[in-house]
């Protein structure tokens, strides 16, 4: 219930929003959690493994109980921290893990069942029969152990990237981290100062504490609003910085929408990669839980978070409350409580030397050993000197000291140092290059000690980047010394819960030293420990204390914690904002590519780019009817296809041809200007890396062109060996694949076509095959290839590519009126498999220039890349799978690309494996299906007969060996 | 990760591609034994420490650099222009 007059929360602002179906409002400030509790809802989830009833146990972002699904259908958002969750007109929450409801949960049923389920169930029990785990066990266990679930859906929902540079990043806005904020801003430095609450202030929003004179958060608010209006500060609140990585690169991640009514253009988070030249941590502390038997009921709270809900948001979580700790912040707790008119039933103090109270009745030297209550606190067990007493309350707030909140400073791989006077971890200096902790995530846990800190980590910062400092005055606070003996458990009858979130025991930890995993790190994997998503904020150390002492070590002997990234949850889509769908796979689009589309032709993807598949006409119903007319069309008349895409670089300088003779199987330097020649590149390991051809435009300038695949390895390989190989040859490099758009005009009627349209008629003395040179079409400079990847009569036609789509246009004009027209890639690929050229189909990687049958392209007379390698035992001989054709001579005439060769009489399995099927096509020239493939020994084969099996495809097929040059053998139509 | 490129200056690692080993350009002459070549191809050291290795600068200025960098802490001790660097 709200206490009047109380809190940070605007009481002018009510707010409704429903969970688990039922109505409720809180009030503008209140987060789901505090909203719940002053409504009187204790009971916010099921746990994760038992499905025992739990509440609320912190209030802030480690809260391991209280998770919740926020939103519906697509847009629910599982796992959610209720005590995070800021409510909003309209939102619904839901309880997670449940079933069929919160109150009447069956799957508690797992609870009765727990002698089954302890530590390491899943190695002993359901080992045997090994079926029994897929079908039976790991189904049901999955289903009742679980978190929230997600929709299923994709997300519809829109995150966002950001990128950041300061010289000082700021993690944490409590009295250290706004003490070092301040102090660099005033030096003159670029702050990002980061906190993850809603406001400034830590745990000054929290306590009833005065800070130079005023209340702590008014102090907070003022020092904020005065950081906001200096140019050099940015203040980035509802941002976690998530974790740590080289160079001084912070992730965080910030709450965009998540705490408003959805809106779609909206997103509901931002990734952030922040560079920060140094770094102040000031990441405050977490309360501990103490582990005594059945402390996980609902009205059990850290000590802190009672008063932050008390103190911040005018709630009181019940109307008894009982105090447990180790500590004097217990004592703080039950002082405003009283202060707040709260009855407090007992301070329970493990300490013997616990101070008396007027206004509450302390049991010094006693300890909290049991609770009772179904779905929720009703009275509390202690021990004393005198024997056990039952204290009736509803609420349970207990302290066990805190850690140090220094997650971050481990995510490089440093280790943190046990300290014995707060009996706990504190990070050691440089555990991350630039990242200096501050205030209680140092261990520093007075306010004024955390101002002093958080001043002297800033001056730190600015005297490493030369920077100088103005005096900038401590604030008073209070400086109460820590005065502290440690207590991690309370034996007695009854499961002590140390991981709340994944249901582990004091005992299950004892368990595991039992059974011998008496390393931390094996601890964890037996009993789970530490693996939800809290990862462990709330348990660790106690855990590592329980196995300290169950294996008789000290704690700093059995180990530290590991803390990886991110430090709280992180959706996966805010992480990769931006990189879904065209962000992931980014459109590369011909210049002819209105036009192609304008046609109606499906466009297929080549890595990233688009191509026509086939450009159907009126009346085609299926794309083998486009296909075999567009063959047809290509070898009877004439066809225009866009072949920009296929990768073009320009070499220039004296040593180009030298410079290509090394990276080009052939010799190159001895192409004439005017003249193309087709060239073969191997890896350095011998094997074919892509083919194309040189055309020499001049004495110092070739254009090489790569397959559309392999544009940018070869451009990369090219740079590698003329920057990292011989830098003494001097040769440039350029990319212009997108500079120019460049058009195939393949068939008899070419020369025709072009005469028409280039600015002077083509000489054929002048253009026998294989020549190149300028051309105009227009008055525009072009470039004109007399190369063909069809084996007709063909040119390739280059302009400037702002010309392209223009071009595109006129070609396919002429060439319709012509009887010709465009084609696409599946005429394409039937065109080329006809002449058996090759494709990435064929040079995949593992294929030799012997393979292909090109052996006869590597020059005896000079080195070249791979050449070498290439003459290693096993890359040569009849052992080699080597190209071949094949065409179906039996019933069946199916071949696919992928099936497998075998010897007809052989069983077809891998052992009898002759080699493999790699491109296939149906040739309306020749009336049948072909095929390349790879057959052992192939080229001395031809005649024989082979049996293709596709095992997949279920489908086999007599095949005879041939030439893999189906058409034209001779070439004279390429040449005529 | 950012590397510091000679032309370019500090640069995101996401414009970068990885090649592998500095040794890559200790290329043996055609003559060299087949022991060398073996070396040259697939024989790699796996150091904790510093280690020269090459990077394309693909998605800036195409320059291949030689990074030395320490597998252990992943600081970057310096990067050079592959033309520019010894053996
Ligand atoms: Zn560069």
């Amino acid at each position: 219930m709200r206490i009047a007059g109380k809190g940070l929360i605007d009481r002018d602002t009510p707010v409704h929003f429903r969970f688990d179906g039922v109505a409720h409002q809180g009030f503008a400030g209140d987060t789901l959690a505090s909203a719940l509790l002053a409504q009187g809802v204790r009971l916010m989830g099921r746990s994760f493994k038992y499905h025992r009833p739990r509440g609320v146990l912190t209030a802030g972002s480690e809260e391991p109980n209280a998770l919740v699904t926020v939103g519906q259908g697509a847009h629910a958002d599982p796992n959610v921290r209720a005590t995070v969750q800021e409510i909003y007109d309209g939102l619904e929450a839901h309880p997670q893990n449940a079933w069929p409801s919160l109150r009447y949960d069956l799957l508690s049923l797992n609870d009765l069942a727990a002698p089954f389920l302890s530590a390491g169930f899943y190695y002993k029990t359901f080992m045997w029969p090994r079926a029994f785990w897929e079908k039976l066990y790991e189904p049901v266990i999955r289903r009742a152990a679980g978190l929230g679930a997600l929709s299923g859906q994709p997300d519809p929902d829109a995150y966002e990237k950001a990128y950041a540079f300061c010289d000082l990043l700021v993690i944490g806005a409590g009295p250290a981290g706004l003490m070092a904020a301040l102090t660099a801003a005033e030096a003159g430095a670029d702050v990002i100062l980061c906190d993850e609450d809603t406001r400034s202030g830590g745990r000054l929003l929290a306590e009833d504490e005065e800070v130079d004179g005023q209340p702590g958060h008014a102090w907070a608010q003022a020092l904020t609003d005065r950081l906001r209006a200096m140019p050099n500060v940015r203040v980035m609140r509802r941002t976690t910085v998530t974790g740590v990585y080289d160079q001084g690169t912070y992730g965080a991640l910030e709450r965009v929408g998540q705490h408003l009514p959805h809106r779609a253009s909206l997103p509901r988070a931002c990734f952030w990669r922040i560079v920060a030249k140094r770094a102040v941590l000031a990441s405050g502390a977490i309360e501990r839980p103490v582990a005594f038997p059945n402390n996980d009921r609902p009205g059990i709270m850290t000590a802190g978070a009672v008063r932050a809900y008390l103190n911040r948001w005018g709630v009181a979580p019940g109307r008894r409350v009982v105090v447990f700790g180790n500590n004097d912040d217990a004592h703080r707790t039950a002082r405003d409580l009283v202060a707040a008119g709260v009855h407090v039933a007992a301070l329970v103090d493990s300490r013997h030397e616990a101070q008396a109270s007027d206004a509450y009745p302390v049991h010094a030297g006693a300890v909290l050993c049991n609770t009772q209550g179904r779905l929720g606190l009703e009275s509390v067990t202690i021990r004393t000197a005198k024997g056990e007493e039952r204290i009736a309350a509803d609420t349970l707030a207990m302290s066990g000291g805190w850690n140090p909140s220094l997650h971050l400073t481990c995510h490089m791989n440093g280790r943190p140092v046990w300290r014995d006077d707060i009996a706990a971890f504190v990070p050691k200096p440089d555990m991350v290059p630039g990242l200096i902790p501050a205030g209680a995530c140092h261990g520093a846990f007075s306010t004024h000690a955390c101002l002093e800190e958080g001043r002297a980590a800033a001056l730190r910062a600015l005297s490493e980047l030369g920077m100088t400092a103005k005096d900038v005055p401590l604030a008073e606070a209070e400086d109460a010394p820590v005065s502290l003996r440690p207590l991690w458990q309370v034996l007695g009858k009854g499961r002590a819960w140390l991981d709340f979130q994944n249901d582990v025991t004091a005992k299950d930890v004892a368990l595991a030293a039992q059974e011998n995993f008496c390393s931390v790190e094996h601890m964890k994997r037996y009993t789970t420990q530490g693996m939800a998503p809290d990862q462990g904020k709330n348990s660790n150390v106690a855990a590592l204390a329980v196995l300290a002492d169950a294996t008789g070590r000290s704690i700093p002997e059995t180990g530290t914690t590991t803390f990886r990234p991110p430090y709280t949850p992180v959706a996966i889509a805010a992480m990769g904002a931006g990189a879904e769908g065209k962000g992931f796979a980014p459109e590369r689009k011909t210049t002819s590519h209105a036009a192609t589309v304008e046609r109606g032709a499906p466009m297929i993807e080549a890595g990233l780019w688009y191509r026509p598949s086939y450009f159907p006409d009126p009346g085609e119903s299926h794309w083998r009817q486009s296909c075999d007319r567009e063959v047809r069309m290509v070898r009877e008349s004439v066809g225009i296809c866009d072949v920009s895409t296929l990768g073009k670089i320009d070499v220039q300088g004296p040593d180009a041809g030298r410079f290509l003779d090394l990276v080009y199987t052939n010799m190159m330097s001895t192409v004439k200007p005017g003249r193309v020649r087709y060239g073969l590149m191997l890896r350095e390991d011998g094997h074919v890396m892509d083919d194309g051809t040189a055309a020499r435009l001049s004495e110092g300038q070739y254009l090489i062109t790569t397959t559309t695949a392999a544009a940018g390895q070869v451009m990369a390989h090219l740079d590698f060996v003329a920057q990292g190989l011989r830098p003494d040859l001097d040769v440039r490099l350029a990319s212009v694949t997108e500079q120019w758009a460049q058009f195939a005009v393949a068939g008899p009627q070419s020369r025709a076509l072009l005469d028409g349209l280039l600015d002077a008629p083509l000489d054929p003395e002048a253009w026998p095959f294989m020549a190149c040179g300028p051309v105009k079409v227009m008055g525009i400079a072009a470039r004109l290839f007399r190369i063909s990847f069809s084996g007709e009569h063909a040119y390739e036609i280059a302009v400037p590519a702002r010309y392209g789509d223009s071009l595109f246009r006129l070609l396919v004009a002429r060439a319709e009126a012509l009887g010709g027209g465009p084609y696409g890639m599946e005429a394409l690929n039937v065109l080329r498999i006809e002449k058996g050229f090759i494709t990435h189909a064929e040079i995949h990687g593992r294929t030799t220039a012997f393979d292909i049958g090109m052996d006869r392209m590597v020059s005896a007379k000079k080195d070249c890349i791979g050449k070498v390698m290439a003459d290693r035992p096993g890359l040569k001989g009849p052992e080699r799978e080597q190209l071949v054709g094949l065409r179906p001579v039996g019933e069946s005439k199916e071949m696919t690309a992928g099936a497998h060769l075998f010897e007809p009489g052989t069983e077809p399995v891998r052992v009898n494996a002759q080699g493999y099927v790699t491109s296939v096509g149906f040739s309306p020239t020749l009336g049948t299906m072909l095929a390349l493939g790879f057959l052992r020994n192939g080229r001395a084969r031809h005649g024989e007969r082979v049996k293709l099996k596709d095992h997949l495809r279920q489908v086999e097929t007599l095949c005879e060996v041939c030439d893999p040059v189906f058409f034209d053998p001779d070439g004279g139509r390429l040449r005529g | 990760m950012r590397i510091r490129c000679p032309i370019c200056g500090d640069r995101d690692l996401r414009e970068f591609t990885y090649k592998g080993d500095a040794v890559a350009l200790n290329r043996p002459g055609p003559e060299a034994a087949a022991q060398a070549w073996d070396d040259y191809l697939h024989l790699r050291r796996n150091p904790a420490g510093a280690t020269r290795e090459l990077w394309y600068h693909g998605g800036g200025c195409g320059a291949w650099i030689v990074v030395t960098r320490d597998t252990v802490t992943h600081e970057i001790l310096g990067a050079v222009l592959a033309e520019e660097a010894e053996a």
